[in-house]
Parts: structure tokens; sequence; C-alpha cells
């Protein structure tokens, strides 16, 4: 049933139980995030997509529309909330961008962009997550996982639909972990896929890197907030 | 004088330069007077550490490129290619199974580090060295850097200006940005030269001058090295005659290759003494430690470790060079110049490194023309895809860097994680004839002197900035940085301080 609602002042018409942040990028208004991948299940891990809806910080992937909805995107306190969460992602983990192979493909990397992060406020904690390479097709690079879970969820056995990858521990201690035997079962074309879908560069498939040159990588060609609001992704 | 170093035993006055300036990196000399305040003792020492064979340990294989170029800021390219081959040869394609990567590929890198070794060369000679050419070892401090230059001469300073952003440029062309790009990758190159940019180098457009142009520019540091020779021929000619065995790699006619080839060294009188395939390097090479520098010294194992030194870098190159090819007509005359005038030796005078350093200005600018009017840069045909079965898990890289002969050396296990890393870089190879300039020096200059002045200290920094040291790789403060002369008597004591 369609519905209106209006985003940083401006009234825009959406279908009831449509995500927010689908809306948003619909009518021009990009919402970064790092865990949410259109057409797939809501994760709502990262926080990223977080936006003021009547008076609530909600994470924007997580908001279905309903009645009178006024959101607040550009509102200067909730963008530099977004700021500070990705920023925290950095602080969390390894991300060495300079020699990083997803470079310029980094969905981590074009969010900060993005969000105009120079450097981040909170102290780096140099996490020591141990490298796991035992795969055939799979180098595990956990220092620089963000716990988003995309592969977690989206990334599984082709006959028993069984999760290849998994999250142990909690808080500090939590690490990405991987099934060896499952992953070595996917095909080519799935750790690649896999390591599409990272929004960092964790999950990286073997002997594979740094090859696109510098102005024809993913992110050069198009950034992160075009392809957000361009059609195709629709 | 000999190069070790007095004990503390030694009653007398140290002097000590520190930082060393206008180098790349942080380092400092020290200098022993004994009593009669003769020059017993002088040393350069490198401060810094760097960290970069252990903590590349753990990476994938094929970051080792990317991630240790990062060591430098100015030779970044030379390193990116060591690395590279190197991993030809883990994959299988590399020279040590007597395979090579692709014509085009193989183009494209040496591009790369022409347009590399231009732009170095440029910044040493003239921001850093030429302040001495243009106005003397004892001019004022506040003259002798790049301001003073362009004081005294801003149309030469503009022509440097733009032959650097020329040799930036083909670095952008092939590895997409100035500094710390991607080009190489193992097996091949991520990219040919599109002829956009063929274009715009061959051509210049609004805001970069053409190649004709950069032929004409490059001739102007020979221009004034043969200027300043003119009138300074014996202090050229006798600062810091120090003798080394000459290292590079050469190709099968015996001449200079800066990418590949054998590592040939010769004597004085130019008779190979030792020539060896760059694999066999700790067959060949043993390195020494010392308790006051970061920085090995390596040496010869057959000549031990006095004798065994070796000399790399550009006055290195041109004496082991018979001839440049006609196809650097230019380059070739001035290298014939040189060679007539060292009488057929090789040359052992610090400063005739600054010419063989103008002479490769201009044999990097003549091989860029060449390569961007070859059609094969053009190619498609740009990396190998070795099955498995042909993974060796070890490689060994060597380039011509600007500064001289570079090694990069690397082990992986089977899953592609580095186990082993080993440099050594051209500023190394080069530490004990370093180490013997500034010997020389200071027993020509500061010997049975009782006052120091700030010129006697600078004549030991233009000794340590022939051979441009890359100390410890992309730390500048130019202008900044403070030199501390401190006079110490026997026990220690501060006698006199001079700070600029």
């Amino acid at each position: 049933m369609a519905t209106k609602l209006s985003i940083d002042g401006k009234e825009i018409s959406a279908s009831e139980g449509e995500t927010l942040i689908d809306v948003a990028a619909d009518n021009g208004v990009y919402i970064p995030s790092l865990c949410y991948m259109r057409g797939r299940p809501c994760l709502g891990t990262c926080r990223v997509c977080s936006v003021v809806v009547n008076g609530s910080i909600m994470p924007a992937c997580t908001v279905r529309i309903s009645g009178d909805m006024v959101v607040e995107v550009a509102k200067p306190e909730v963008a530099d909330m977004r700021k500070a969460l990705v920023e925290a992602n950095f602080s969390e983990g390894n991300h060495n961008c300079p020699s990083c192979e997803k470079s310029g493909r980094c969905e981590l990397q074009a969010v900060a962009y993005e969000v105009e992060m120079v450097v981040s406020r909170f102290p780096y904690r140099f996490p020591e997550r141990e490298r796991d390479q035992a795969a055939r097709l799979i180098f595990l690079e956990r220092d620089r996982c963000i716990f988003c879970q995309r592969c977690v969820e989206f990334v599984r056995d082709r006959e028993t639909g069984r999760k290849i990858f998994s999250i142990h521990g909690r808080g500090t201690h939590a690490r990405i972990d991987i099934d060896v035997e499952l992953a070595d079962r996917m095909p080519p074309e799935q750790a690649r896929e896999a390591a599409e879908m990272c929004p960092v560069g964790c999950i990286i498939e073997k002997g594979r890197g740094y090859n696109d040159p510098i102005g024809k990588r993913k992110f050069d060609i198009r950034s992160i907030r075009e392809r957000a609001l361009e059609e195709d992704n629709k | 004088m000999e190069d070790t170093i007095v004990g503390d035993a030694v009653t007398g006055r140290k002097l000590v330069i520190d930082p060393v300036t206008r180098v790349e990196g942080h380092g400092k000399v020290t200098v022993h007077l004994d009593a009669a305040n003769k020059v017993v003792g002088a040393r350069l020492h490198v401060v810094e550490f760097r960290g970069f064979e252990k903590f590349i340990q753990g990476h994938p294989y094929w970051e080792a490129p990317m991630f240790l170029q990062r060591i430098c800021g100015i030779c970044f390219v030379s390193h990116h290619l060591c690395g590279a081959k190197a991993l030809d040869d883990m994959i299988g394609v590399g020279y040590a199974d007597g395979k090579q990567i692709t014509r085009t590929a193989e183009k494209m890198r040496r591009l790369g580090h022409y347009g590399q070794q231009l732009q170095s060369h440029v910044t040493a000679y003239f921001y850093l060295i030429a302040p001495e050419m243009m106005f003397g070892i004892d001019a004022p401090p506040e003259q002798r850097n790049v301001l003073g230059l362009i004081e005294a001469n801003a149309e030469l300073v503009r022509r440097v200006v733009a032959l650097r952003k020329w040799g930036q440029e083909v670095i952008v062309a092939v590895l997409g940005k100035r500094m710390h790009g991607i080009s190489s990758v193992p097996g091949g190159v991520n990219g040919n030269l599109d002829t956009a940019a063929r274009d715009r180098l061959l051509n210049g457009t609004g805001d970069l001058i053409g190649v004709d142009t950069v032929i004409d520019y490059a001739q102007d540091a020979l221009r004034l090295f043969y200027s300043y020779h003119e009138k300074n021929r014996d202090m050229i000619d006798n600062f810091a005659v120090v003798p080394a065995l000459n290292m590079s790699l050469v190709d099968e006619t015996g001449n200079v290759d800066y990418y590949h080839g054998r590592l040939r060294i010769v004597d004085r009188d130019k008779n190979i003494v030792q020539e060896l395939d760059y694999h066999d390097y700790l067959d060949a090479f043993s390195e020494a430690t010392e308790e006051w520098s970061y920085m090995k010294f390596p040496y010869l194992k057959a000549f031990g470790r006095e004798k065994g030194s070796v000399r790399v870098g550009p006055l290195a190159r041109v004496n082991v060079t018979k001839s440049y090819g006609d196809d650097t007509p230019l380059a070739k005359a001035a290298l014939e110049r040189f060679h007539d005038y060292a009488g057929g030796k090789a040359s052992d005078a610090t400063l005739h490194t600054n010419w063989a350093r103008a002479i490769e200005i201009l044999h990097s600018a003549e091989q860029i023309r060449n390569l961007l009017r070859d059609p094969e840069l053009q190619g498609n045909d740009l990396v190998l895809n070795p099955p498995n079965s042909d993974w060796t898990g070890e490689g060994i890289g060597v380039v011509e860097a600007p500064r001289g002969t570079l090694l990069h050396h690397y082990r992986a296990d089977r899953e592609g994680k580095i186990t082993f890393a080993n440099l050594v870089v051209a500023t190394t190879q080069n530490n004990q004839v370093m180490n013997r300039t500034i010997a020389s020096v200071a027993d020509t200059f500061l010997s049975g002197q009782e006052t120091i002045t700030e010129g006697m200290m600078n004549a030991i920094e233009v000794g340590i900035r022939a051979y441009d040291p890359c100390l410890s790789c992309a730390t500048h403060a130019m202008g900044q940085m403070p030199l501390i002369v401190s006079i110490l008597d026997a026990e220690g004591k501060l006698v006199d301080e001079c700070v600029r």
C-alpha cells in the first residue's frame, strides 16, 4: 500500500513494507552501509546506515516503511555518528589500504571516502588474529574482518546448504572462521563470489590480486555512492 | 687510512654530523681525532631500523611487490619490479627456470623503471648535489639548497622541475600513480600502455613537455658537470679516490641492463674478477654486521671483507659497461667521453659518480623515447598463468635501481604464505665504500685542523651525497633537518658545539 514519508524534509512516496535504505536510494539519497546487500535479507550488523526515524536512531536497512515516517539522514549529528562507526571499523582491525589488494574495490575504504574520514577518532587496537590459508582457494586475512556476516549467511555449500564461514568467540576474542572441508568443495567461481562479497580484504582468492590497474578498479570507475544510486542496482 | 674505527681508549676528539642532510633517510657521521688532531677513524652510522623483511612474513606472496615497495618513496618502482621478478620465479615463469614473461610485460616493466631512474637521478643530481657544484663546498648553508639554485638560475630549475615531472608522468602511465602504484603482478603486468598516455608523453601537452624537449633538458646535467669539471678538475678528480670493485647487472654483450642480466664484478683495470647468476648470490656474498650501524656490510666471499666490498650504482655501471647501444646515441657519446677521460680504467673518484649519474639521466631519457615508440607496449599478452605444478615456492629478483644493484629473495609455503624475505639494497652494497669515502674526506679536510669549520664538515656530506644513499628510504625534511657538530674531549665532555 502506498504511503508517504519525508527524508530530510523531502516528501517521498513509497510502498509500505519496503526497506528504508532502498527507498532512500531510489529517491537519490545515499545511505552508506557495509553489511546490507540489496535484494538479500537484512543483516543489520554494521549499523553504518544509521539514520533518525521519528526521533530514534535506527539502521536504515532494518526499517520497513510505514505511514508518516520522518527520516533524517543528513543531520550533522547522525552523519557524524555514521562516520564514527566507520572509524571504529578501522580501529578494530588492521586495515593497511596502501598495500591491501582490495584497495580500490574495498567497500570499507570506499565508504570511508564517502563519509570523509581522515583518521579514526578511536585508538587503534592492532588485533592479532592468525591468518588462515588452509583452504585450497581462499586466504583468510582475519585482521581485516569487520564481522558483517555476509559470508556467514550468504556463502553456503551448494549441496547441503551448510554454512562455510562462521564467527567463533565473543567480543574482542571474536574471529571469522572457515570450514576447510566445505570450502574446498567450492568451485572457483563461488570462491570468487565470496571474495567479491566480502566488503573488505578479509576473504581473498589465492594467487590473485592487483589485477586491475589503478584507474580501472571497481570504485575508480564509479564510486560506491553512484553504484548504490544507479538504476541497475534497483 | 684504514676502514677500522678506533676504540674507546684513544684520547682525542670525536666529531659528529647528525643527521646527514640532503640524503634520503637518516644517518650520522662520527669522526675521531687523536690528541694531535689527526683523523684516526671515521664512519657512517645508519640509525634507523625498518624490519620489512620480518613483517612481510605471513602475508600472501602476491602482496610482496606492493607491500615492499613501501620501503622507499624514491625508488619504489625498483622494489616493485624486484619483488615481481622474484614472484615470477616462485610461480614458475621466471628466469630461475629459464623462462620469461611476455615481451609486452617486460617492456612495460622496463618503461616504468626508466621513468623512475630519470626522476630519481634528477632529484638527486639537481636538488641534492648541484648546490655544491653551483656555489662550492664552503658556501653558506642557506645558499646550498634548492632555493639558492632558484635564486641563482631560475631557468635551470624550471627545466629541472619539468624534466622530473615528465619522469613522474612516465611512472603514472605505467603504475597508475606517481608513487606506490601497481603494475607488476606475478607472471607479468596488469595493463599495457594506452595510446593517449603514450602520445601525451611523446608530444607533450599544455602542462607537460614532450620527449624531444626532455632529451634536451636531460643534457643540462652533463652541461653543468662539464662546466664544473672544467673549473675544478683537480678537486673533482682527487676528492675521495677510494678503491673498490665495481658491480652491475650486464646483458649478454657485457653492458649494463637495468632490468635483467648476470652480475659482473670488475676491478680497476676492468678485469672481470667474478661473474654470476644472481640466483647464486648466497654462494658468492656474505654480510658482516657492526654494532654501531643498522646497515650491513656485504662482501664477496672469495675476496674477504676488505677487498671483497663492491661499489654499485652509476659509477660502477659506467665502469663495468663497455658501450651503450646505437639507439641511445647521445648517451653513448657521453659514455665514450667518460671512458676516454678515465683512460680505459675504472674510475675510483667519488665525484665522478655525479658525472656517471648525469650520463644515466640522458641514457634513461633516450631509452624511454625508444620504448614509447615501440608498438609492443600496446600488446595485450600481459600475464602468464602457469599451472600449479610449476610452483617453486622460492624466487630471487635483481634489478639495477638508481642507486645500484637491488635484490629481493622470498620463500613461501605451498599455501602461499611468505616464510622468508631478504632484501639487499644498493646503499647496503655501497656501505663499505661510503665509509672509505668518509674516511678519505675526513683525512684530507679535517686532519691536523684545530678549528673545524662548517665547510669542512660539509665536505664529508658531499662525499656521502655522491652515492645518493637511501639510508632508510623515503624520509625527507628538506631544509629543516639540523646539523649539529659536537666536539668532545677524551672523557666525552663537550668542548665546542656548532649548530645550524
